[in-house]
This record gives structure tokens, C-alpha cells and sequence, in this order.
């Protein structure tokens, strides 16, 4: 924190400023400000200790749960290593066809969402006015601020066969979608929407307006200023925005729930292990699944700046 | 900056057009909120305000709101905390496992909450043989609203610098008076904006709740789970979204204002 310049001569004392007084918190403070290190380390602990007693140590308990079992009679859990959990998640063909489905779902909300976000990012950090961004910024956020179960609800009360799409598009012989894939596709992508635009939003904010017109000074059309000149500046701020939809969607279970008809997804299957079915091991083992695909992703885009986005 | 004109008036359809579909839903709620029908029914039958009443009756209901605001204020008090910590050490120092740290902070809302939600749930139940409670929630809570207000604050430090600081030093100041005089003043608007997002997170988390919370702890989003398929509550549960998005209309108005004084700062 301070600049280690030391004064070479002594400077002549001033009586106007009185010596500090030498108390246990001076002292303290004298201490911290000659051993940065420390300085560090008291920085460091707290957080440290929290994030990594109750996050990492529960991450690989996980992880260790995964290779235990259920007692099938006592219903406890049997601290012998076993492989049953793991051979079973990735040999059975409900879970790979739950992972391929959710998999697919996650991808299919995160292209709608980047593609939804994109153009009304772009509009509201590059055209809109100071005042109408203002406007447009609340108006994206407040949906942000809505309960997640009420979006969803809504959505479900949109779809159903009494809703308001059916309303509008039976005058012209075509029918509410229902409930099922489609449904939970359409309300995730809704759901993280406004998690997508603002890092996009942000990401664009930063690109200074003189790239764009040293671009249209050079005879850029729009297309190609924003292929080359504003894509490649805001692709860490679309990667960070795609980690959320992504994320989010790969982990769901109560949207399905709400809106998704009989469709599983692997959140589902990891619920009811926890719950109805007191499988803690098999599900610990599922829940592998999407941490595997996470921790890929993640590693994938870690050198493009991504993670700073966030 | 020349961007031609059929391009600007396409993206501002396009922009108007998203904005409608995304308030359309929640219109349909506030609609179905004084609507005489239980099932979600359209056009709504008829109206009538006999759920407004019920609701801001439901002992329920207003039980699960201040385990909710409980749950976030200790919550966000403990992220607080935290998240300013390890964005000053962050921030401030280089050290071997910086990376490795900051990638620490931001997973547990770069994982998905039910992996959170169950490596907590094994943890303490099976792990720690610790029985769930509202306590559970709280700390499940804060693991990750760390991250809003370390996003806050490592932001507001980058741009602050050390100017201040050095000069305060220079000019006697120790550790406590520096930070205290000079860093938390700097701070305050980005930490009331980290923690009024971390507040929102808590208040509207689900999915690691019902993993974390005891048999008798009922926040809002649980309440809500629980009613919305039951006939008779449903109309309550779209009263309550609606008195849910009004109020965030306030943290909205907040943090917008202390945007707009940074910039004209």
C-alpha cells in the first residue's frame, strides 16, 4: 500500500505536529504497514477460511460421497469405496439420455439468450441516449428483480390451455404450445435473459465510440465494424454472460417442474435421489455430471478473459 | 459514430419487441392477481380484489417474508464482510494463487445451484451430522453472495488507485485512520450496491434453500413453491409477485442513482 521511500536526512522537527501516541492500535497498525505479508495473509483468512471449509471441503465431500453407498435395508450410508454409483450414471441409458437432453436444453437457451441479448445490449449502450439508457437499463433489471418462481408461474399460467397464448393464436387456428421441452426452453431463456444482456451491456459500454468512428472514418460499413472491430472487443462479455445461461440451465429442476410436462433433466434426477429416494451416493454421483461439463466449459474459456466479465 | 440508419431503427424494433414479450407474462399476473378465476383461466372472468385482501392476511405468508428479509440481512451482512476482504487482498497485493482465489470467489454462482445446494446438503448432514435450520440457509446464502460484492468493490478499488492512500499515509495516517478516513468513504457506494444485489440474490434463491433449510423454515420462495399448484392459493401467489416486483422497483431506483452521481462525478 505505501511506497517504501525512506527520507535520507532527518527532517527538522516540527512542533506543530505532535508525535502520535504510542498505543497498541498504532503499534498494530506500524507493524502491518512494514510486512505487506501479513497485511495479506489477515486479509486472506477469513474469506479463505469460509470459502474453503464450507465450499471446497463440501465440493470434494461430494465428490467422495459419489463413491459410497446406500445401506438398501437401513437406508445409512456405507463409507466402503465403491464404484457401483459412477458405472451405473455412466453406463444407464436414462442418465445419458437425461445428460444429452439437458446438455441440449442448456445450449439451445444460451444461443436464444446471447442472440435476444446482443442486439438489445448494443442498442442500449451505443444508440440509445443517455436518458432512454437509463429507461432501458431499469426496465431490463426489473424483471431481474422479479421472483424466479413467479416468472416461471407466469409462464405456466401463459402456456397453459386456458392461457393467453392460446387466446391469441386460436383465431388463427394454431394452439398453445403446452407444456414440455419447448416450454422449458422458451421460460429459461427468459429467466437469464437480463443476467445475458448485462455483461454484454457492460462489455460494450467499455468499447470506446472512437473505435467505431475511426471505422466508419476508414469506410467500414456497420457489418463489418461490428465484425471486426466490436465482436472481437466484446467476446469475453458474451462468454461471461453465456457462463450464467449455461450454468443456470444445466443445473434447473424447478422450471422444469413448473412448465416442463414430463421431461426430465438431470437436476430432476439429482432431486429426487436427494429427496424421495434418500440416495445421497447416486446422487452425488449424477450430480457429477454437470460439474464435469461446468469445469470444462470454464477451462475452455478461461484464456479469453471471460471470467473477469462475470 | 455513424452507424446507418436502417441498422439503429432495426435494433430499436428488435429492442422494443423483447421488451414487450418480457413484460407480457408478468402483465398476465398482475391481471390474473384480481382475476375472479383459480386456474390461470384467459381472458380473466371477472374481477375482484378478494385475494389482495387474503394475502396481506396469510399469517403464511408473512411469516415466510421475515424469514426472508432474516435470512438476506445476516446473509448480505456476512458477504459484506467477506467480499471486501478478499477484493482488497486481491486487488492490492500479487501473490502466488491470485488466480486460483478469484476463480474460488466466483464458483459457487458459476456452478449450478444444485450442485451448491446438494455438496452443502451432504455436508452438513452427512458430513458434519449438523441438523438443517435457517442457519444452514444463511451460510449456504453468503458462500455465494460474496461474489456481487467482491465484483462491487475489486471494480471500485482498480478504479480508485492509491493516490489517496499514499497521501494519507504521507501525511501520518496509520492502517485503521487510512481505511477508515479515506478507503471506506471511496467504498461505500459500491459496497451499498454489492450488498443491495447480494440482498436480491438471497431474497430470491430457491434452489440451494430447499436443499439447505430445515423441515420448519419457510422463506419466500418456498411459500411460493408450496402454494402454486394448490388451487385456492394460487391467486394469493400472483398477489404476492406483484407486491414482489413493485417493491424492487426501490433497490432499482438506488443503485441507479448512485450510478448516475458516479458518472457525473
Amino acid at each position: 500500500m505505501t511506497t517504501n521511500t525512506r527520507v535520507t536526512a532527518p527532517a527538522p522537527a516540527r512542533p506543530s505536529v505532535p508525535r502520535p501516541r504510542r498505543t497498541p492500535a498504532r503499534a498494530a497498525s506500524v507493524f502491518l504497514s512494514t510486512h505487506p505479508r501479513t497485511r495479506l495473509a489477515l486479509l486472506l483468512s477469513a474469506p479463505l477460511f469460509w470459502l474453503g471449509i464450507v465450499y471446497i471441503v463440501a465440493l470434494v465431500l461430494l465428490l467422495v460421497t459419489a463413491f459410497w453407498s446406500v445401506d438398501s435395508f437401513t437406508g445409512d450410508i456405507t463409507t466402503e469405496f465403491t464404484l457401483d454409483n459412477i458405472i451405473e450414471v455412466l453406463t444407464g441409458s436414462l442418465y445419458q439420455t437425461v445428460t444429452v437432453r439437458t446438455v441440449g436444453v442448456a445450449l439451445a437457451v444460451t444461443l436464444i439468450d446471447v442472440a435476444l441479448a446482443l442486439p438489445i445490449a448494443f442498442f442500449m449502450a451505443k444508440v440509445a441516449t443517455p436518458r432512454m439508457r437509463r429507461v432501458l437499463l431499469i426496465m431490463v433489471l426489473t424483471p431481474l428483480w422479479a421472483s424466479y418462481l413467479v416468472k416461471a408461474y407466469a409462464w405456466r399460467s401463459v402456456l397453459s390451455q386456458d392461457g393467453i397464448l392460446e387466446w391469441l393464436v386460436a383465431p388463427f387456428g394454431g394452439e398453445t404450445i403446452g407444456y414440455g421441452l419447448p416450454a422449458t426452453i422458451i421460460t429459461l431463456s427468459y429467466l437469464w435473459l437480463p443476467y445475458v444482456i448485462l455483461p454484454i451491456y457492460a462489455g460494450l459500454e467499455r468499447v470506446p465510440d472512437s473505435l467505431l468512428e475511426a471505422s466508419s472514418d476508414l469506410g467500414g460499413r456497420t457489418w463489418p465494424t461490428l465484425r471486426h472491430v466490436v465482436f472481437p472487443l466484446v467476446l469475453p462479455a458474451i462468454i461471461a454472460g453465456t457462463i450464467f445461461s449455461f450454468s443456470l440451465s444445466l443445473g434447473d429442476y424447478i422450471t422444469v417442474n413448473i412448465v416442463g410436462g414430463a421431461s426430465q433433466m438431470l437436476g430432476n434426477l439429482v432431486y429426487t435421489n436427494v429427496g424421495a429416494a434418500n440416495n445421497l451416493p447416486l446422487a452425488s454421483a449424477i450430480a457429477l455430471i454437470p460439474i464435469v461439463i461446468i469445469f470444462g466449459y470454464l477451462f475452455l474459456v478461461r484464456r479469453t478473459g471471460a471470467l473477469d466479465n462475470l | 459514430m455513424r452507424l446507418s440508419r436502417p441498422f439503429r431503427i432495426t435494433l430499436g424494433v428488435i429492442t422494443t419487441v423483447i421488451l414487450v414479450v418480457v413484460y407480457v407474462p408478468l402483465l398476465v399476473v398482475l391481471v390474473n392477481s384480481f382475476s375472479t378465476s383459480t386456474s390461470l383461466t384467459w381472458p380473466p372472468p371477472g374481477f375482484t380484489l378478494e385475494w389482495w385482501g387474503k394475502a396481506f392476511q396469510s399469517a403464511g405468508a408473512l411469516d415466510a417474508v421475515g424469514t426472508s428479509i432474516v435470512v438476506a440481512l445476516v446473509a448480505t451482512a456476512v458477504s459484506l464482510v467477506l467480499g471486501t476482504l478478499i477484493s482488497l487482498a486481491l486487488q492490492r497485493f500479487e501473490f502466488f494463487g491470485r488466480e486460483a482465489i478469484s476463480l474460488l470467489v466466483i464458483l459457487p454462482i458459476a456452478l449450478p445451484g444444485i450442485i451448491t445446494g446438494i455438496a452443502l446438503n451432504n455436508f452438513f448432514r452427512t458430513i458434519m451430522g449438523v441438523p438443517l435450520s435457517i442457519w444452514t440457509v444463511v451460510i449456504a446464502h453468503a458462500t455465494f453472495c460474496i461474489v456481487t460484492v467482491f465484483n462491487n468493490v475489486i471494480a471500485r478499488l482498480r478504479r480508485l488507485g492509491l493516490n489517496l492512500e499514499e497521501a494519507s499515509a504521507d501525511l501520518g495516517a496509520g492502517v485503521w485512520t487510512t481505511f477508515r478516513l479515506v478507503t471506506f468513504p471511496q467504498l461505500r457506494s459500491a459496497l451499498l450496491a454489492g450488498g443491495l444485489l447480494a440482498f436480491a440474490l438471497s431474497f430470491d434463491e430457491i434452489i440451494v434453500t430447499t436443499f439447505t433449510a430445515g423441515s420448519g423454515v419457510t422463506t419466500l420462495p418456498i411459500f411460493i413453491l408450496n402454494n402454486m399448484f394448490r388451487p385456492n392459493q394460487a391467486p394469493i401467489v400472483s398477489v404476492i409477485a406483484v407486491v414482489l416486483v413493485l417493491v424492487s422497483i426501490i433497490p432499482i431506483y438506488i443503485a441507479q442513482r448512485l450510478s448516475g452521481e458516479e458518472q457525473r462525478r
